[in-house]
């Protein structure tokens, strides 16, 4: 079952005056991703990978072109329908630092979304419950709960993030780039973890990078993106890399 | 007699928590025309060890042992004697160039201030001679280049600006702090291959946590880890044949080799680990390894460890 369907989908840039200059960050890229499949995005930095991945989730509006998620076209969605489609797709982003909010425990910040009622009304202490649940499942210590994100490793924030998109149990997730900064023993850590957490809660992911091999792990097809195209899809089996 | 000798260096912090432990009795030789690769994870004291050898920490940090450079003790010089080779005899390639280049200066502005410091050419030659090194480090239309700001430049050519000024000075000993970090695949690959052909026959300590780079320019690899040295050897012993767990861990963790993670995190190092500094992570630690430090022990003349197991 068909997930997520794009069509044509384009975001131009332009700037200046009086030159008018035009960039073509995405230009004309379609594809599709079954339900709990993973597609792998794979390119250079500055071939439009990630302005892909912010499209799909509505965080720029693109230029032309369609998004089917679940049979719905957000792009045709207004702001308050859109908020509400939201929870059900989440990020990760590359820096898990500035992802998070600094002057909020670790533990504020995974139960915001309970707090902000994205789960319906919940008592104190049955967010607590919820919490220290997703501080388990993401591999973290009871006692990280009360420190802030400058007191723990990249790694550990990596962590946090992916708890608290846990939390809102989205249905889709596009991870751009999420262990660019970290080390490599960290990297297989939280790979392997996203691969566990998919499997779980049977989720569906564009995964972007621009490492061959990781998009290889994680993906079940990869498509290859070069100057705002995809070129090919490939499979993660395939010996040719480009 | 190697170019450079370090002799059981320490390099401690002080912080709220206590001394941080950065480089904690540390034995490293490189030799004229060596190449020696520094891996090592966040946090592992690699980049302290670094600067410890050119002298670019702050005061409040407690730097014991010797550093011999060319039979002269580095850590006994006065700073006055140590701002004379620093840039010149020994230069430092620093890691992120968006942060480690001037904003406002033109690349070739910043790169002939290089020159004109350290080789005493007047602005005219210098400023020549700086597009003739940006050239040199393979950036196309190095004189347009060299009139144009950093934020005007991609992350792969700042990297070569930094190339570019780190050698311009003619250096005997290059410290290039993870030169490939945040490159894309195609970049780092161009990035590698210049600094192994203008590195070519110079000494170098390249610190990295990139091991498939350091095996590309280096003839040797240590291993580094909580402040120490676990492995020492030639680059493809590191590469093909690791005898520590930790070096055969951190290379199954690549995604080329399998992507299977070392379980738990780095020590602190403010209070290290008892015994062997890796054994809370380690598959096959012993009661040994729990109570005993092990100390280095060659295993044959280059490849040595520290480590009960593998002896």
């Amino acid at each position: 079952m068909r997930l997520i369907e794009v069509s044509e989908l384009s975001k131009y840039y332009s700037a200046g005056l009086l030159k008018k200059q035009c960039t073509k960050a995405v230009d004309g890229v379609s594809f599709q991703i079954d339900r709990g499949e993973t597609l792998g995005l794979v390119g250079e930095s500055g071939c439009g990978k990630t302005t892909v991945g912010r499209l799909l989730l509505r965080l720029i509006e693109p230029t032309s072109g369609d998004i089917f998620f679940d049979g719905i076209d957000i792009t045709k969605l207004s702001r308050e329908e859109m908020r509400r489609q939201r929870p059900r797709m989440q990020m990760i982003f590359q820096d898990p630092e500035s992802s998070l909010n600094p002057r909020m425990r670790i533990g504020e910040s995974i139960a915001e979304p309970y707090r902000l009622g994205l789960k319906g009304r919940m008592k104190s202490d049955e967010i607590e419950d919820r919490v220290m649940e997703l501080v388990n499942i993401v591999g973290l210590n009871p006692e990280h709960v009360n420190r802030y994100p400058y007191q723990l490793s990249g790694g550990q924030n990596q962590r946090v993030v992916l708890a608290r998109i846990l939390a809102v149990n989205p249905e889709f997730i596009v991870a751009d780039e999420p262990t660019a900064s970290l080390d490599v023993s960290v990297q297989a850590q939280i790979l392997r973890l996203i691969m566990d957490l998919r499997n779980e809660f049977g989720l569906t992911m564009l995964f972007i990078s621009h490492d061959m091999e990781v998009v290889r792990h994680m993906s079940d097809r990869i498509a290859v993106m070069d100057g705002g195209r995809i070129s090919r899809f490939m499979n993660p089996g395939s010996k040719n890399i480009c | 007699m190697p170019l450079l000798d370090i002799i059981n260096l320490r390099t401690y912090f002080p912080s709220p928590d206590g001394m941080v432990k950065a480089v904690d009795a540390i034995d490293l030789q490189i030799e004229n025309r060596e190449r020696l690769g520094l891996i090592g994870e966040t946090g592992c004291g690699k980049t302290v060890l670094g600067m410890s050898i050119i002298r670019l920490l702050v005061p409040s940090t407690r730097v014991q042992g010797r550093i011999m450079y060319k039979e002269r003790d580095l850590l006994s010089l006065k700073e006055e004697e140590m701002r004379l080779l620093r840039g010149r005899e020994i230069a430092m390639i620093l890691q992120n160039p968006t942060m480690s280049l001037n904003p406002v200066l033109k690349v070739g502005d910043q790169i002939a201030e290089v020159i004109m410091h350290h080789r005493g050419l007047d602005k005219k030659h210098a400023r020549a001679m700086a597009v003739e090194m940006l050239a040199a480090a393979m950036i196309e239309e190095p004189a347009r280049r060299a009139n144009q700001y950093p934020h005007e430049l991609s992350g792969g050519m700042k990297e070569r600006v930094m190339i570019a000024m780190g050698l311009a000075s003619k250096p005997s000993f290059i410290i290039a702090d993870e030169p490939t970090k945040g490159l894309d695949a195609g970049t780092k690959t161009e990035i590698v291959r210049l600094i192994r052909d203008m590195t070519r026959g110079r000494s170098m300590l390249m610190i990295t946590h990139d091991l498939a780079a350091a095996g590309e320019i280096c003839d040797r690899i240590a291993v580094m880890y909580a402040g120490e040295i676990l492995e020492e050897a030639p680059a493809e012993t590191i590469l093909n044949d690791p005898h520590h767990p930790y070096t055969q861990g951190f290379i199954d963790s690549l995604p080329s080799r399998g992507l299977h993670p070392i379980p738990g995190s780095s020590p602190s190092l403010v209070n290290p680990p008892q015994g062997c500094r890796f054994h809370p992570r380690c598959p096959r630690a012993t009661d040994e390894c729990r109570r005993e430090h092990p100390q280095m022990i060659e295993l044959e003349k280059g490849h040595s460890f520290r480590c009960f197991l593998c002896a």
